[in-house]
């Protein structure tokens, strides 16, 4: 059940009429969230198939059919090196940025293949927008920081852009925090309202899904639970993909949860991951189908 | 009996051989900074006292002359002003470009690239006069035949001091943190937004530094200009890149080995002017390089 939206596209906008475009597409989808027209929840809005990933000769990860739902947070847990960054970079064509990848298989959002002839792998990041493991702020002031996508997407007015920073900061709960101070250095700010500044710069261009790379590895308990709480309130408008090591954190947060794991090939001198089991959140911690999941869940493995 | 010693006391136990060593160590440590350092004070406190009676406005308002009464340095002040920022402006555009394009585009594993920066490389080592020889040839002469002028000097000191601001501008921008092009690349930023808008603004710095280092040894190069035509005594200031020039370090010398003992303290006078400038430089290095390490 593949979305069939015709009027979506990843190709990059005509340049006559770039900016018109982009803000024509931006009212479609704000529509399109308030009228709640064609939305059920837990309606697929990205499905791998037959994903695998090479880097160079080393098959990193294969076989992964993974469908992500909208108003859910889809978490990817495993063993180390079992490829679920390398997974997650798929999805928003960050792997393009490694020469020696290679990505077989396909990946649709909304019905069109990410890496098909109509994606353009700028259009794809903006609509499927990312957080770091280690908060990556840029060198300039907490607003540039926010304004720094918008800006790159379009050009948008002074007071356009004002009001994007404060709704996006806002969404990401930082507001409060910082806004007395949004000329100051990002690097003024903690290692925690450093990431959640990353997550609002990230929400600033309003994107269609979240993926979020281990986003709470590099912080304190406290920090860690406040970017749960946060997004456990965006879910229901950014779909959300999250790799953790942290199996409770994957309990506590997703609704569906995918695990793999890694396995030695044939002919192969190096691991590959392999999609092990992919379920709802519940059903892999208390009844997983697979024997290698329940040892990995109850910790007799990796 | 030493193992209860040290538990009994937080005393001092190093031996007093020990102690004597450390002392000459540190003695010969100072003794070769002190060394460097005096011959640079001794150095530039005799030209001084060369220098005086010389050292003052008139020597800026002069033009070299062969009587040392009204010599003066002004128009191979001005002509080392032109050459030297024009060959900046000139090598700071290609060293960045060239920089961008090693670092940022070409494929690091590529023979060609390898290449590349294994001729950058021996070519920053290359000696100066090969390229005063080389300018002689191609540009004075031969297929571009500017003559002795601004341009032709320009020219070949940029060809000279790229190499170095290249491989300064190439370290600058490694300097920057990947994390930083994710971070911009997974907003949707084209490259060249990513490039533009975070990767040279945080490199700023670097390259600044490098280039002003660069530009400073331009400024203190005499070698191939003598091959470019900057050894006369030239009586009016540059106007444009085809007109005659004489530089700083060439009319130093011309100074130097004139038969008149009276015009050593016009040569000295004009070392200090030099110095000055390349003093004025370096700290603008310094003052460039501790403003942008603040930002980060």
């Amino acid at each position: 059940m593949m979305l069939e939206e015709s009027k979506d596209t990843l190709a990059v906008p005509a340049p006559a009429d770039g900016g018109s475009t982009s803000s024509v597409r931006d009212v479609n989808v704000r529509i399109d969230v308030q009228s709640g027209e064609g939305r059920v929840a837990g309606e697929m809005i990205m499905e791998s198939v037959d994903l695998q990933v090479h880097y160079g000769d080393f098959l990193a990860v294969r076989d992964v059919n993974l469908k992500i739902h909208r108003d859910e947070i889809t978490a990817l847990i495993g063993p180390s090196g079992c490829g679920k960054s390398t997974i997650l970079r798929c999805f928003n064509r960050m792997n393009d940025l490694i020469p020696s990848a290679k990505v077989g298989g396909k990946i649709f959002y909304r019905g069109i293949d990410l890496y098909g002839p109509d994606a353009n792998s700028g259009e794809v990041r903006r609509r499927i927008g990312m957080v770091f493991q280690k908060p990556n702020p840029f060198p300039k002031s907490i607003y540039d920081n926010v304004a720094f996508g918008p800006r790159v997407n379009g050009k948008p007015s002074r007071a356009e852009t004002d009001e994007l920073v404060e709704r996006s900061l806002r969404r990401a709960a930082l507001w409060d925090e910082v806004k007395d101070r949004l000329k100051q250095s990002a690097f003024s700010l903690s290692g925690g309202q450093q990431q959640r500044l990353c997550i609002a710069r990230a929400l600033a261009v309003d994107p269609d899904v979240l993926l979020m790379d281990e986003p709470c590895s590099a912080l304190d308990p406290i920090a860690t639970a406040r970017i749960e709480d946060l997004m456990h309130e965006i879910k229901s408008q950014y779909p959300i993909v999250i790799v953790t090591h942290n199996m409770q954190q994957a309990a506590r947060v997703s609704d569906r949860t995918a695990f793999f794991n890694t396995e030695i090939g044939a002919n192969a001198t190096r691991p590959t991951g392999v999609l092990v089991e992919y379920d709802q959140t519940r059903k892999i911690f208390s009844a997983p189908a697979d024997e290698r999941t329940e040892q990995y869940i109850s910790g007799r493995m990796g | 009996m030493s193992a209860v010693m040290a538990h009994d006391s937080l005393r001092d136990t190093t031996s007093p051989a020990r102690k004597v060593r450390d002392r000459i160590f540190l003695g010969a440590l100072w003794l070769a900074t002190l060394i460097a350092l005096l011959t640079l004070i001794v150095l530039v406190f005799t030209t001084y006292v060369d220098a005086q009676g010389k050292l003052n406005l008139d020597l800026l308002r002069n033009f070299p002359s062969p009587f040392p009464e009204d010599a003066g340095i002004q128009s191979a002040l001005f002509g080392s002003l032109w050459v030297v920022l024009t060959s900046g402006l000139l090598s700071l555009f290609f060293a960045i470009g060239s920089a961008i394009y090693l670092e940022e585009f070409a494929n690091p594993n590529s023979r060609v690239q390898r290449l590349i920066t294994l001729n950058i490389q021996t070519l920053a080592g290359v000696p100066s006069i090969v390229y005063g020889v080389l300018g002689l040839a191609f540009v004075v002469r031969g297929p571009l035949g500017w003559g002795f002028t601004v341009g032709s000097a320009s020219v070949v000191l940029t060809m000279m001091v790229l190499p170095m601001m290249i491989v300064a501008s190439r370290e600058a921008l490694k300097a920057v943190p990947p994390s930083l092009r994710e971070g911009a690349y997974a907003l949707g930023a084209t490259k060249w937004q990513a490039i533009s808008k975070q990767v040279l603004p945080a490199a700023t710095g670097g390259i600044a530094t490098g280039s002003i280092l660069g530009v400073s040894r331009a400024l203190g190069e005499s070698a191939p200009l003598i091959l470019l035509g900057a050894l006369a005594y030239v009586s009016s200031n540059p106007t444009g890149f085809d007109s005659d020039y004489t530089v700083l370090p060439l009319l130093i010398f011309k100074y130097a080995t004139e038969a008149q003992e009276e015009f050593r303290a016009v040569g000295a006078a004009a070392i200090i002017v030099l110095l000055i400038l390349l003093i004025a430089l370096n700290l603008l290095a310094i003052v460039v390089r501790d403003k942008t390490r603040k930002s980060w």
